[in-house]
């Protein structure tokens, strides 16, 4: 296949996980729009079930008029079609990276612009929520992540989208793989973890329902252990991905390991809201609500690095918004 | 970190002292609220917090040591604000005072908190598990079962499963029970995090202060030697000393750079490599190195980096006599990826009258609709286009940039319909300047390349630092400590067991460790009250 070909691929790639993602949060609406109706009695224990460790959709209706258990029915149907339906979008999405990365000549791997790295960003985001759907019983969060990951990659193909070019100089190393992966899935991760502690506020806000779309999230200290575990684990990745591999790149490239470079400054922003987060959590045991609030400042800090730097900041160096050219303004001499 | 106990106010140490008002402390006490403060974890928190707040007005107002040219501009088109925000050392926020204050503050506090801590630490390290709580059924991750087996045969199991487990065991348990707990190293990973932290400061510290970063653009051809007057900028650390500077030289020989033809974007530069010849010093022996962008070179403890590359033009100015009066490369600054780049030369010791050329060069020259544009950015047909000035070009008065001609008393050269005076040179054409004031020609093209220097000492100490941190970190976010009691007891021809198990670390989960470590321990089949005391107690999260 020539080079334009897969380029070609990967834009109806990405056009066709849309779609299909676009599915999937249609058949979890009809899974929430089925559950709404269920009467009070039955939704309170198909929202224990969720609450507990149990697969998608398994809804526990033992009493009731056969009505009811038929919903019930449709309810896991329409869950199970909806994981499927994800679980697709995901493939093709990973088939649309592919094809970005083989388009490109030399070979590389598809994250050197920014609407590259939104569609590995959401593609991750995705692949996480599907590995974590079981052992974290994340059901409850299907329509969240389906519409986030389909806006998301609405936005980068309306706004962001761009040909494939060469990486610029400074760009091809090898550290473009271990720093913008990490930087990648720590990113997905901080995020899935974000959208868990919105719904503790909201949870928090609401009180425990017992009817309704908010009976299915899991009760408040499983959100709030679950986020934590997202948390610590992307805490790490996060430090690697700022702390080391990007300083080491800095210096090889740019001469010096660390250059208050905007997007630098706001990545540390980042670190030092998250080092509070599990600081807060570990000593001053600050759980729930607080801790909650804080995971959410530090999503903001990520997403303003990732969004607003790049467009507003005119002086960073991390400008892969458009592609930077490779001329130099030497100082005064 | 050390929570402050809230202060209670010690008895007076000089009792005769009694004009004292209540609350009011000696400098001592003083002195030790305040260090009891400044330790406290709240503290420490606090400071982290005002650091990244700190640090925001830097990413949002051109910084000085980031991009000088960027800040300049700025301070021109804001003149009534720069000097508000020059007072604030807003230009500079990483090397303001207050920023250091914030630092500086942290790293005491980080300091206060690790040391008392530490020696709480090995105390705690030596330390055996706690004995068995009194009642296991109050904790709340417990469970129990019947057995037939006798009480001693269950806690000898119990010990052998635990010790395999990794648990450290009560050794003075002779009672009836059996006391274990594990994650010893979490506190080690906590306090070598923080040690971490501390290390990394310092040395980016001493980055700061002893190293220095400079810049030049090398024409091919020429010869690099490492003194200060061959740097174009240079900006040293506030104790950097010239004596720092290795004397190493080196000949920058040939420049290769791979265009890459793209459908839709044209010609682009990918590849660029500058070969050199240096010495270390002047009496080592030639070494070769093709220096290139992500791939710096060291020599001694300053390295070397490629950033960027461009044209010179060589261009020979002859005075109205026929005299040369400047021949040479003179570097072009590229404008856009065409490589389209602008330059400026200044012939001040001219007899007949200061010159000076300001213009374009067009690598490879094409009109496309009567408009000069380049069609690729490699030098396949080169031209300068260039307006000349005379008079008086401020050379003598003022320190200048040489890519600014300044023009407020100098006069433009015309063509005789009164049209500014512009010379199109291809390559080896020569222009005659009026009014007697010489000839300018244009020799050929030169690559030059843009090359960082940097020394910046204690970069190992700081990564060292900072993997340590992140091994420290992972062992304090993952090691779980956690205690286990496991206590027999034979009661009306039975023997109950009753197991509980407490997480220490917040945010574990220990029903799965006690499940397993029941279902270890239980040789006879479940009885129905065992599993009625899991049930009840199963789900309790956290």
């Amino acid at each position: 296949m020539t080079n334009s070909a897969w380029e070609t691929l990967s834009d109806q790639a990405v056009a066709v996980a849309g779609v299909v993602y676009f599915l999937a949060l249609l058949a979890h609406l009809v899974e929430w729009a089925s559950l709404r109706e269920v009467a009070p009695a039955s939704v309170a224990a198909a929202g224990g079930a969720a609450g507990g460790e149990v697969g998608t959709g398994a809804v526990a209706v033992d009493t009731g008029p056969d009505r009811t258990a038929e919903r019930a029915r449709r309810v896991a149907l329409f869950g199970r079609l909806g994981l499927l339906l994800t679980g697709l979008a995901c493939a093709v999405h990973f088939v649309a990276l592919l094809g970005r990365g083989l388009a490109a000549d030399p070979n590389r791997v598809p994250w050197g612009n920014m609407y590259e790295f939104t569609v590995s960003g959401t593609f991750v985001v995705t692949l996480m929520y599907l590995v974590l759907h079981r052992r974290f019983a994340l059901a409850w969060m299907a329509p969240i992540v389906t519409g986030f990951v389909l806006t998301t990659l609405m936005i980068a193909v309306i706004w962001l989208h761009s040909e494939v070019t060469p990486l610029t100089e400074a760009l091809n190393s090898y550290w473009l793989v271990i720093h913008v992966v990490s930087a990648v899935i720590a990113t997905g991760a901080f995020t899935l973890g974000g959208i868990l502690s919105a719904a503790y506020l909201v949870k928090d806000r609401r009180g425990e329902a017992t009817s309704g779309p908010l009976a299915r999230v899991p009760s408040l200290p499983t959100l709030d252990r679950i986020s934590y575990r997202i948390h610590a684990f992307a805490f790490p990745v996060w430090t690697f991905a700022v702390l080391i591999t990007g300083p080491i790149w800095a210096h090889e490239a740019w001469s010096s390991y660390w250059n208050w470079d905007p997007k630098e400054v706001w990545a540390f922003i980042t670190w030092v809201v998250y080092a509070a987060y599990l600081h807060a959590r570990s000593t001053a045991g600050w759980k729930g609500r607080n801790a909650a609030i804080l995971a959410l400042v530090g999503v903001a800090t990520l997403w303003f690095n990732f969004v607003g730097i790049n467009f507003f900041s005119t002086t960073t160096q991390h400008g892969y918004a458009e592609s930077a050219p490779a001329f130099v303004e030497p100082g005064e001499r | 970190m050390s929570t402050a106990p809230p202060e209670v106010p010690e008895a007076p140490e000089v009792p005769e002292a009694p004009e004292r008002r209540a609350g009011e402390l000696s400098p001592r006490e003083l002195g030790r609220w305040l260090w009891r403060q400044l330790t406290s974890m709240r503290t420490a928190l606090i400071l982290l917090l005002m650091l990244a707040l700190a640090a925001v007005p830097g990413s949002v107002i051109p910084q000085e040591g980031v991009d000088s040219v960027k800040t300049a501009r700025w301070q021109d088109a804001h003149p009534t604000l720069t000097p508000i925000y020059e007072k604030l050392s807003l230009f500079s926020v990483y090397d303001s005072p207050w920023f250091s204050a914030i630092y500086l503050l942290l790293m005491v506090s980080l300091v206060g908190c690790i040391i008392p801590r530490t020696f709480v630490y090995l105390r705690a390290i030596r330390a055996a598990p706690p004995a068995a709580p009194r009642n296991l059924g109050r904790l709340p991750d417990h469970t129990s079962y019947e057995t037939d087996e006798s009480a001693g045969d269950v806690l000898e199991r119990a010990r052998a499963a635990l010790k395999e487990r990794g648990y450290r065991l009560r050794p003075d348990d002779g009672g009836d029970a059996v006391s274990a707990e594990r994650g010893y190293l979490r506190e080690v990973g906590n306090l070598i995090f923080h040690l971490s932290v501390v290390v990394v400061l310092v040395a980016f510290a001493m980055g700061g202060l002893f190293g220095f970063r400079g810049g030049a653009i090398i024409v091919q051809g020429t010869t690099f030697t490492n003194t200060l007057t061959q740097y174009d900028d240079f900006e040293p650390g506030q104790l950097f000393s010239a004596g720092r500077m290795d004397p190493f030289t080196f000949s920058f020989d040939d420049f290769d750079v791979e265009w890459q033809n793209t459908p839709r974007r044209g010609v682009l530069a990918r590849a660029f490599k500058a070969g050199l010849t240096y010495r270390e010093s002047p009496d080592a022996p030639e070494k070769t190195y093709d220096l290139r962008v992500n791939h710096p070179l060291s020599v001694g403890d300053t390295d070397v980096f490629l950033i960027g590359h461009g044209y010179a033009p060589m261009i020979t100015v002859k005075d109205g006599n026929g005299q040369e009066v400047f021949s040479g490369p003179v570097p072009f600054l590229p404008q856009d990826p065409t490589f389209l780049s602008f330059g400026v030369l200044k012939v001040p010791d001219s007899p007949t009258g200061e010159i000076g050329l300001e213009g374009l060069f067009y690598p490879t020259f094409q009109l496309v609709d009567g408009n000069p544009v380049t069609i690729y950015p490699n030098d396949a047909n080169p031209l300068i286009s260039m307006q000349v000035y005379t008079g008086d070009l401020g050379l003598e008065t003022s320190a200048q940039s040489v890519y600014d001609l300044d023009k407020t008393n100098a006069e433009q050269l015309l063509t005789a319909e009164g049209k500014p005076l512009r010379l199109d040179l291809e390559l080896g054409e020569s222009a005659t300047l009026p009014d007697g004031l010489g000839t300018v020609t244009f020799d050929g093209v030169r690559p030059w390349t843009r090359i960082q220097f940097s020394q910046t000492p204690g970069k190992e100490a700081a990564l060292v630092g900072v993997v340590l941190a992140l091994v420290g970190l992972l062992g304090s976010l993952f090691i779980r400590p956690r205690r286990v009691w496991v206590r027999a007891r034979r009661e009306g021809g039975v023997t109950m067991v009753e197991v509980a198990a407490l997480d220490r670390s917040g945010g574990g989960d220990v029903v799965p460790v006690l499940e397993e470590l029941v279902d270890g321990l239980r040789t006879d089949a479940p009885t129905s009250k065992a599993r009625d005391a899991r049930e009840d107690e199963g789900r309790t999260d956290t």
